[in-house]
């Protein structure tokens, strides 16, 4: 189990346990964590499922890639946290991580 | 789906327009994932969006189907024999049966997330560019980093009093050869490129005099400054609503269409939903799921358009008659 805190723009927060292998997207919709959309289910291809990840994980989650890269150029707000959500995948050494969720995705 | 649907009804000699808001076919097959391999196809291991677009466009050909692209169906009313359709240019169709493919929704710009942009929409802000005449002797700033943003950056600066290019980072989707000619242009002094994201519109009345861009200034990153604007495009891309269809009086679920499982006909007699668009108990929103609901509506649009005439069933392996209309015999 890998636990992952969502912060939502107004605060709220919440603490979700995750799979390792499930992406960090999957797991906000599982967990019905607000905010979170992902028109395109995971492909990658929409820019709503956008996050920013927490300072002190920023090393452990990684860069985009480049096809994440050019599908941040849809999202709003981009700041040098913002990863696609779909394109974080879990594992143990992500145990504990936060990512904050941005005011709009749309 | 709805290349699939020609397909289907073609086979039962039921022929048919298609009109759709995109400037091409294949849906969110074609804009959303043209490169994008897709494993679940039934007897391909794997096609992308636009090889199984152009693979369905071969299919139907032989029932010469008549596109209407750039085109959406704004209004649907039932009339004599069938309904009339209109589509948001005025153009008017009258058909027998109408079947909705529209997947996740009608393709519209991303709208950006600006406090109060929409009393700009339309006046100084536009998602597109009907005439480039529009834009003379204005200050245009264009936001985005693919080929919408960087055609009308280069199209519109010959005519405009200036244009600013806006994004997030140095690095651009489009075309090489057009960020080349951006690259060029900024150069010599005839374009300019701002590094960074619009964060707020200032104007009165919709008349937009200038936006505040946060971004790096002289190495110092995350700075918020003025850049003058009368004109702004901004090309963040396409999201999918539901838009028009939730005005024609039919069942929805969750905004999805509902249908029966036997027929995929709404609540509305002669209109049916196929594809992503609909919904039903087990649905899911499979592209094969499409295919097969693509079938069984067409035995009961053919009892429409011909009433009284009786479907047989055949099998386009054996029938001589089927295989003539695909043009094989």
């Amino acid at each position: 189990m890998v636990k992952v805190t969502y912060i939502e723009h107004n605060g709220t927060a919440h603490e979700v346990e995750g799979q390792a292998g499930q992406t960090v997207m999957e797991t906000a919709i599982k967990n019905a964590v607000p905010g979170i959309i992902a028109e395109c289910g995971g492909a990658c291809s929409c820019a709503t499922c956008h996050v920013y990840v927490d300072d002190a994980w920023k090393e452990k989650t990684g860069s985009p890639s480049p096809m994440e890269e050019d599908m941040l150029d849809f999202a709003f707000d981009v700041r040098p946290t913002s990863r696609l959500s779909c394109q974080i995948r879990l594992k143990p050494e992500l145990d504990g991580l936060v990512v904050r969720i941005p005011e709009h995705q749309n | 789906m709805g290349l699939f649907a020609v397909f289907e009804l073609g086979l039962l000699d039921v022929k048919a327009h298609v009109i759709d808001i995109l400037d091409k076919p294949g849906g969110q097959c074609a804009e959303l994932y043209p490169e994008k391999p897709i494993y679940d196809i039934p007897g391909l291991p794997v096609v992308t969006g636009q090889e199984l677009t152009g693979r369905l466009l071969e299919q139907i050909k032989p029932f010469e189907p008549v596109f209407h692209f750039g085109e959406r169906v704004d209004a649907l009313r039932r009339v004599e024999g069938g309904f009339e359709v209109e589509t948001g240019d005025g153009s008017t169709f009258f058909a027998k049966v109408i079947i909705i493919a529209a997947g996740g929704g009608s393709f519209t710009p991303k709208r950006p997330p600006l406090a109060g942009i929409e009393a700009f929409e339309g006046k100084s802000v536009f998602y597109a560019v009907r005439k480039v005449d529009a834009f003379r002797g204005k200050s245009v700033v264009i936001a985005g980093g693919g080929d919408s943003a960087l055609d009308w950056t280069l199209n519109l600066q010959p005519v405009a009093k200036s244009v600013t290019l806006i994004h997030r980072r140095d690095e651009f989707r489009a075309a090489p050869d057009s960020v080349n000619k951006m690259r060029a242009l900024v150069s010599e002094g005839r374009l300019k490129f701002v590094l960074g994201q619009v964060t707020k519109l200032n104007g009165e009345q919709g008349e937009l005099r200038s936006l505040m861009v946060r971004g790096p200034v002289n190495g110092r990153p995350e700075q918020e400054f003025e850049v003058e604007a009368e004109r702004l495009l901004p090309f963040f891309g396409l999201t999918m609503k539901l838009g028009p269809i939730a005005n024609w009086g039919l069942n929805l679920h969750e905004n999805l269409i509902a249908v029966d499982t036997e027929k995929f006909e709404t609540s509305e007699p002669g209109i049916f939903a196929i594809g992503d668009i609909n919904w039903y108990p087990g649905k899911l929103k499979l592209i094969l799921s499409g295919f097969h609901e693509a079938a069984l509506m067409a035995q009961q649009a053919h009892r429409y358009v011909y009433p009284g005439k009786k479907v047989v069933f055949q099998y386009t392996t054996s029938s001589s008659s089927l295989q003539k209309k695909l043009g094989i015999r």
